[in-house]
């Protein structure tokens, strides 16, 4: 029964995985290249996901994840002439080292605390990003040539193999997301989400636990970092400003907190809303916060939740 | 007849202990300089009124709130600062007061969490011991429940299995049989028999007629210090008790 | 050069920014002590506050003086009746679950500074303050007649300055008698300290709640008014005084008035005082992380019992 559940989860995610695939043989060169680019930011809310949506930890601070796997990589490549490739690693220790030490001073708090100390970590390193805006460019941010975005003899800037790239780390992350969330830590993770004294008196150390679901949760922010900079090609202080904190967090509410493919759907409803209405005004923003006050009174639950209420109690 | 052997053994060194275990809360002494100690197997009931500190004093063996001073030995080693998910590992389980479970999780899932650590990964050893659990609190047939969803009472139930699960050699119960309807608390007496013996028992509990049917021994706390303990005749005997205890339930 | 001057006129400065930021923290206090609501929107409010008061002083024109206490009036019930609605509206409606209200405020955030920008615009706009006379720190030396004061060049103050200190006292102490000594502030309590059994009482919860959630959105709104003649209103300025808040709450440990004022006292002049040293980028960073570092290694807040 349990097996068969899992199973059930993971071949749907997989047909879903091939239905991306297909989808770039049929898709205008506009919304191929948007599609790629919202696989790499479903990653960075994946990632989100596994502390906020799985764990149940609140956090406003995952921009600074997202810019050290950016920076970790972009400032390597430009300043000490590193390849795409062990730029991307850079981009990944930089990511795992400052969720490590981040979420350990972090954790010493809890609730509307740790919402702040993360908020305040990353306005903190925000600053600092422009503080060294010698070697950062600050605000104005960097452009990553051309001629670097080479990875194993593949022009990473060119459509196609940038979607391919963009799909496999999405698939990667996601099948990982599933693993994960299907193994006994993945269970306590979401006990923890539940019930974190109960956990504790289980015989689980909570603390622990939770630190290494912000690890995860913060490296593989850093790597969607790494990869969107790698990917198309800049990095700007943009990327670790409170706003880019919120839209993980709108994007997974969005689409489902605690669901594996939640993180997908609401940054692709996002994005396209967000597309259409900065046509219209350069107040876009509005949208996401109408989004997000509607969201809380119809629907809590997210729409992937919703469906897996309703239609797909099997879901991961 | 070996194990028994062994068990009388284990009655001269006690399972778990504590030599002036006291805490304070600002000013309020909650618990004061308590010296106590539970022989291997026993099921040994700690009674007192409202504030006696009773709850404070479990807390502390479990390892959910620090002692002030003082110190508490379980299996022969001194675990005062062991924080409690190690304690639990060491062979404690502890059910709570006030129900705590995972509501949003099935009963299953509930007793699954208890148990995959205690067979670490042995599925076929985790599914026998959740079923078992469920079984003996009589929850089997509603396993694929949600726990939200269960009564007041039958959440009660559900705790208890969490703990019993564990196949703890010490099991911490603090007020279990709040709540319960009398025939449930009739297989809740039952269930405490069958188990003591093998495993050492705390039962907090408030209802007299459960700690006299289940009982070895009693301790009886007043005002955060040990008033007397002993067995069930001897403390429905003892004048302090009565002045203290049933003074306080009659104001 | 003389250190003292600077750390004077350094001081004076955190003093003012302690005075606005006492009075929008003990909003924000209030709506977490009496509703356990973070409100994340609470520095739009604070915006809201300063933009309205340049939309009145700006129709009604005349003497600075009267357009800037009508400003004073109008501003902070315009924000305090909107927030009403929108505790009404919205987070009544989701029973303030803590984690949905956190969300829903974000949403408020963002749809109230998106609209700011939609019809106000992105300009800064002053104020022009009711007074405004130049005051000289003055500083002593010692010369061959002994001691005798003397004007360091281009160190001075303004007399408005000094006057939003001494104002947000008054407030201050006025929402100190408010909440102690007024049946308000016993029904305000009295919900604080047990929402069911205050209901029970026959206090009606719902309009305690729409009226906390206003009246700390006023108080915010006034700040932003005291302020808004030395800094100009901004669609953006909300964000610093938000994260400002929310320390000076945590620190002064969640929903304590007192705290929450002594907390703003230090933290507006470790800002003043920082910023006298340090690049303002840098002195933005060191005073993020000193307070980050507070919060994580007194999680109960400075003034909390552990």
């Amino acid at each position: 029964m349990m097996m068969s559940d899992s199973k059930k989860s993971v071949v749907f995610h997989l047909g879903f995985l091939a239905l991306l695939f297909l989808l770039q043989f049929i898709l205008p060169a506009y919304h191929h290249g948007n599609l790629a680019r919202i696989m790499v930011l479903a990653t960075y809310a994946m990632g989100y996901n596994i502390l906020f949506g799985y764990t149940g930890l609140l956090s406003l601070g995952h921009a600074m994840f997202f810019a050290a796997g950016m920076y970790g990589m972009g400032l390597t490549m430009t300043h000490l002439g590193w390849t795409a490739g062990p730029g991307m690693l850079a981009g990944l220790l930089a990511g795992g080292l400052v969720s490590a030490g981040i979420g350990f001073l972090a954790l010493r708090t809890s609730g509307v605390s740790f919402m702040i100390v993360t908020l305040m970590f990353a306005q903190a390193g925000f600053l600092t990003i422009l503080y060294f805006g010698e070697w950062t460019r600050g605000d104005e941010g960097f452009v990553i040539r051309q001629a670097d975005r080479v990875f194993a003899g593949i022009d990473l800037s060119h459509p196609t193999y940038r979607y391919l790239a963009a799909l496999l780390l999405f698939g990667i992350c996601l099948m990982l997301t599933i693993r994960l969330m299907q193994s006994r830590f993945g269970h306590v993770l979401i006990a923890i989400r539940e019930n974190e004294e109960r956990t504790q008196m289980l015989g689980y150390d909570v603390h622990f636990h939770k630190w290494m679901a912000v690890i995860a949760s913060g490296t593989m922010a850093a790597v969607a970092g790494a990869a969107y900079a790698l990917l198309f090609g800049y990095a700007g202080a943009t990327f670790a400003s409170v706003q880019y904190s919120i839209f993980p967090l709108l994007w997974v509410l969005l689409g489902g907190a605690g669901t594996a493919l939640g993180p997908f759907i609401g940054t692709l409803f996002m994005f396209y809303l967000i597309d259409l209405s900065s046509s219209l005004t350069t107040a876009y923003m509005l949208i996401a916060g109408v989004a997000l006050v509607l969201l809380t009174l119809f629907l809590p639950q997210g729409l992937v939740g919703e469906w897996r209420r309703k239609m797909m109690p099997w879901l991961t | 007849m070996a194990q028994k052997d062994d068990a009388m053994a284990d009655m001269t060194t006690p399972h778990i202990n504590t030599k002036g275990l006291s805490r304070n809360f600002g000013g309020l002494i909650a618990v004061n300089a308590v010296d106590f100690e539970v022989p291997k197997g026993e099921i040994r009931a700690i009674i007192g009124p409202n504030g006696a500190g009773k709850s404070t004093f479990v807390g502390m063996l479990c390892g959910r709130i620090a002692p002030s001073s003082g110190e508490i030995m379980f299996a022969g080693q001194n675990i005062t600062a062991m924080p409690a998910h190690r304690r639990i590992r060491q062979g404690m389980a502890y059910t709570f007061q006030i129900t705590s479970i995972f509501a949003r999780l099935t009963l299953k899932e509930n007793v699954r969490l208890a148990t995959s650590w205690r067979w670490n990964g042995d599925e076929s050893a985790i599914e026998e011991a959740t079923h078992a659990a469920l079984e003996q609190v009589g929850l089997a047939d509603r396993m694929h429940q949600i726990a939200g969803d269960l009564s007041y009472g039958h959440q009660r139930l559900l705790e208890i299995a969490m703990g019993i699960s564990q196949h703890p050699e010490l099991l911490i119960l603090d007020e279990p049989t709040q709540g319960l309807a009398d025939s449930e608390i009739a297989s809740f007496v039952k269930l405490i028999r069958d188990l003591g013996g093998d495993m050492t028992i705390l039962l907090i509990e408030h209802n007299m007629n459960v700690v006299m049917d289940t009982a070895d021994k009693i301790t009886v706390l007043n005002l955060g210090t040990e008033l007397a303990t002993g067995t069930p005749q001897d403390i429905r005997a003892n004048k302090a008790v009565q002045t203290a205890y049933l003074g306080e339930t009659h104001a | 050069m003389e250190l003292a001057p600077y750390l004077i006129l350094g001081c004076i400065e955190g003093l003012v920014t302690a005075a606005v930021l006492a009075l929008m923290a003990v909003g924000l206090s209030l709506v977490f002590g009496v509703m356990r609501v973070v409100n994340v929107a609470h520095g739009e409010f604070f915006m809201l506050g300063a933009v309205l008061a340049w939309f009145v002083a700006d129709q009604l024109g005349g003497h600075p003086a009267i357009a800037f206490l009508a400003a004073l009036i109008i501003a902070p019930l315009l924000v305090g009746t909107l927030a009403m609605l929108a505790d009404m509206t919205i987070l009544k409606r989701i029973s303030y679950d803590p984690e949905r209200t956190i969300v829903a405020t974000i949403g408020l955030l963002y749809i109230i500074q998106q609209l700011t920008l939609m019809t106000y615009g992105s300009n800064a706009r002053p104020v022009e303050p009711p007074f405004n006379q130049r005051i000289a720190i003055p500083w002593f030396e010692w010369t061959d007649g002994g001691l005798s004061l003397y004007w360091p060049w281009g160190l001075g103050t303004t007399s408005y300055k000094l006057a939003v200190i001494g104002f947000a006292i008054i407030l201050l102490l006025g929402i100190w008698v408010l909440m102690t000594r007024t049946r308000i502030g016993l029904i305000m309590r009295a919900t604080q300290l047990d929402r069911d059994v205050a209901q029970a009482y026959g206090i009606n919860v719902d309009r305690v709640y729409a009226m906390v959630f206003g009246l700390g959105a006023g108080l915010a709104a006034l700040a932003a008014v005291l302020i808004v003649p030395i800094q100009q209103a901004h669609y953006l300025m909300g964000h610093d005084p938000l994260l400002l808040s929310f320390i000076v709450v945590i620190i002064g440990g969640l929903g304590s008035l007192v705290g929450t004022v002594i907390a703003a006292v230090m933290i507006g002049l470790s800002d003043g005082l920082i910023s006298v040293f340090f690049t303002p980028t840098l002195a933005k960073i060191i005073a993020t992380l000193m307070v980050t570092f507070v919060l994580i290694f007194r999680p109960s807040g400075l003034m909390g019992s552990k």
